[in-house]
């Protein structure tokens, strides 16, 4: 693992903002992993935000709803930011931003909530993951074995991000509430919040503020929940590159690894980001489905970067022009952090549940200087945070000898691009092994 | 908005770091030994360094030229073959002795199989030992350093091998070089100045050049002239190529291996077969060959110590 350049601070210590709402959002279909929704509503109708408009039949799915009211105008195939393009509502702006949504739920309410309501109603307001894996957090809280241990991610490995940051510092008390939810829910011994080192004021945020205004100044263990007393530890970790992988967090923190091909709740682990678990506490205690999200604009281009709160739907040209004037001329979009974003192709493309960030570059930055000859110098092997070979199965991968990429595991890739990074001969190991592991499968 | 957006798979960052300047960086670690050899034996080592350098560097550029590979003369790698490649010569030897040997070590030793990277066997080496064997005597007839009248010397190597000892040479000579040996192996000191540069930059790791240095020390130690446990370590660690072997040949990325466990068994056994050859081979001198044959081992070597995957523990 490296520490990596954090171009951080152009957003770090900036407010998250709301951006007014636009006239007109893309609601993709597909914004999780599993199957896709089929919308729920016809062109012409009127939606309220937070009404349903996209559901499955499926165990792995996540629900989409209106994050504006107005009407719907066509349901259409649309840029989107992981898919390329993907059938999405769209919905013109009444200007009303009209709910129906009910009023919070009391306190008492919200202590009788059984593990299967939680889950119910995270399910129903569509939470993924946030991180930028978006897999349905309803599943994750109900794994097939007990789990004892929830890590809060909110290490934000990647440079540039500083939307977990920010939720950190500005909804302490509200993300402890999640997290009592979340530990509640799974039926969790001991809870972690994992922070880096450069985050020093979401450290000291956590470590003063207690639940419903009980201070416990100076301590890193406070009890998550004063009736089941779950206790709860901030872990500040060295920052370094990809420690926010779950299961790079789970080695860094617990000192265990998830054996090959499993999931971490093989272990009696489950890992929540931040952002997610924020989602879950205004599910639970607002009623408010998953219709907005924290994303960072930044990057060389853009002269007011900062970390925004959006609409899902939203196109990020919007937010763009929300942070601009663009100072120079733009090279590439990228949607997510520097290190595993995915470069766009068009500013069309909406913020959806898994858009952490907008990162726009100029041509300095995205040039990507040409491959040359492995010189086996070995950075790649030794900075992997899965152990592998990559110059090994990168090269297996180019001359097309999938055999040789499977002894060396290439499915066990996390994809972080640490070893594109450090490579002194600019090869494009990631792209490579992305091919193999395609290849592997077959 | 014109649609030109750059569209490629992430990573969109890169760290600071080019091959042409790993390349350069062994090169500027060089020096410090290059010019205390030319201190120690005169100008005749510059034009030695000159030719073995430039005729590498023309070599390569023919090479490529010819072979439509991507013209790379510039990247630091034939420059560094060609100072390494005159750094393993004698220092008074015939012009066109560094000549032929770099362009047998860029021609045959790197170019043969594919350029830079491609190679089994260290290219400077691959021309010093081709030199050794085609020329043996311009390759062993040593001057005496700090004599320009060019009166021949042996090495202290070579003494012993036949039963001497060369009077009045110091381990502190050896450290500083004043001692008969080739233009670049000689002064210790500063080629350790050049390693600790290496070492600081993170461009060398310790695994193999201290692993193999230990090891020639241990061994020499162990099976001394006088029984077990009386062998002169330090002689054998300071006089020959040991050190610049060790520290700038053992240590090139193409042909040592990729993972940390595999370069210490490299090391080990570089360290094994140079301390065998000195003490009962025919040479008096046993670097080159060592790590030719450790070159020769490192894929086997790289096949036995993959790196244990995250969760096979």
């Amino acid at each position: 693992m490296v520490r990596l350049e954090e171009h951080k601070t152009e957003t770090e210590n900036k407010a998250i903002e709301k951006i007014p709402l636009p006239s007109r959002v893309y609601i993709p279909l597909s914004q999780h992993l599993g199957k896709i929704c089929k919308p729920q509503v016809k062109i012409g109708d009127y939606v309220f935000t937070g009404q349903r408009i996209g559901s499955a039949q499926a165990n792995v799915y996540a629900p989409v709803h209106a994050s504006i009211s107005g009407k719907i105008t066509s349901i259409q195939d649309w840029p989107h930011p992981v898919l390329g393009r993907g059938k999405s509502i769209v919905i013109e702006n009444d200007g009303q931003d009209k709910s129906q949504i009910p009023n919070p739920k009391s306190q008492i309410e919200i202590d009788n909530l059984t593990a299967e309501q939680i889950r119910n109603i995270v399910l129903e307001a569509g939470i993924v993951g946030m991180g930028g894996a978006s897999f349905p957090t309803h599943i994750k809280l109900n794994p097939p074995k007990a789990v004892d241990t929830l890590l809060i991610n909110g290490a934000e490995c990647e440079p540039y991000l500083t939307g977990d940051y920010r939720l950190m510092i500005e909804k302490t008390e509200e993300l402890l509430r999640g997290i009592e939810l979340v530990a509640r829910c799974l039926g969790i011994k001991q809870v972690y919040i994992a922070i880096e080192d450069n985050k020093p004021q979401a450290i000291k945020a956590f470590m003063v503020s207690g639940l419903a205004g009980q201070r416990v100044s100076g301590l890193t263990r406070t009890p998550v929940n004063p009736q089941t007393g779950t206790p709860l530890k901030v872990i500040v970790l060295r920052s370094q590159y990809p420690q926010g992988g779950e299961k790079q967090l789970i080695k860094n923190i617990l000192n265990k690894e998830v054996p090959q091909g499993k999931l971490p709740f093989d272990i009696g682990v489950v890992v929540h980001n931040v952002a997610t678990v924020f989602a879950v506490y205004e599910a639970v205690y607002l009623n408010k489905p998953l219709y907005e999200r924290v994303v960072t604009v930044a990057g060389s281009c853009i002269s007011n970067p900062k970390s925004l709160l959006a609409r899902i739907g939203t196109p990020i040209k919007d937010l763009i022009d929300f942070c601009g004037p663009l100072k120079e001329e733009l090279a590439k979009i990228i949607i997510g952090g520097p290190m595993m974003g995915i470069a766009q192709f068009s500013d069309k493309v909406p913020v959806i549940k898994s858009t952490t960030g907008i990162l726009l570059f100029n041509k300095k930055e995205a040039i990507f200087n040409e491959e040359l000859p492995c010189i086996r110098c070995g950075a790649c092997v030794r900075e992997c945070p899965v152990f592998l070979m990559p110059s090994l199965i990168s090269l297996a991968s180019q001359k097309g000898l999938w055999p040789q990429a499977k002894i060396y595991n290439a499915s066990d890739c996390i994809e972080c691009g640490l070893c594109s990074y450090v490579c002194p001969a600019n090869i494009r190991l990631v792209q490579h092994i992305k091919r193999a592991k395609i290849e592997v499968v077959k | 908005m014109k649609n030109r957006l750059i569209v490629s798979v992430s990573p969109h960052l890169h760290k600071d770091a080019s091959v042409s300047k790993i390349m350069w960086m062994v090169v500027v670690s060089l020096i410090p030994a290059g010019v205390a050899g030319m201190f120690i034996f005169g100008v005749g080592a510059l034009w030695v360094i000159l030719l073995g350098v430039v005729s590498a560097l023309i070599t390569e550029w023919i090479v490529q030229l010819f072979a439509k590979r991507r013209v790379s003369v510039l990247d630091g790698s034939a420059f560094l073959t060609g100072l390494l490649l005159a750094y393993n010569l004698p220092p008074r030897v015939p012009f066109w002795l560094p000549i032929v040997g770099s362009v047998f070590a860029i021609a045959i030793g790197k170019q043969v199989f594919g350029g830079l990277g491609q190679n089994i066997f260290n290219p400077a080496l691959a021309g010093r030992v081709f030199l050794m064997a085609s020329w043996p005597k311009y390759m062993t007839t040593f001057t005496k350093p700090q004599n320009f009248d060019a009166i021949t010397s042996a090495t202290p190597l070579a003494a012993l091998k036949e039963g001497k000892v060369l009077e009045g040479i110091s381990n502190w000579n050896l450290f500083l070089g004043i001692r008969g040996g080739c233009i670049g192996e000689v002064c210790i000191f500063a080629l350790l100045l050049g390693a600790l540069f290496l070492f600081v930059r993170g461009y060398i790791s310790w695994h193999i050049p201290v692993t193999y240095t230990v090891v020639v020390g241990l061994f020499t130690y162990i099976f001394g002239p006088r029984g077990l446990f009386s062998g002169d370590w330090l002689f054998h660690i300071l006089s020959g190529g040991l050190i610049l072997g060790a520290f700038f040949m053992a240590t090139d990325y193409v042909t040592s291996p990729l993972t940390r466990c595999g370069q210490i068994i490299f090391g080990i056994g570089c360290g094994l077969l140079t301390a065998i050859i000195r003490l009962w081979g025919g040479y008096p001198e046993g670097v080159s060959y060592a790590i030719l044959m450790m070159n020769a081992a490192t894929p086997i070597i790289d096949r036995y110590t993959k790196s244990r995957i995250y969760g096979t523990r």
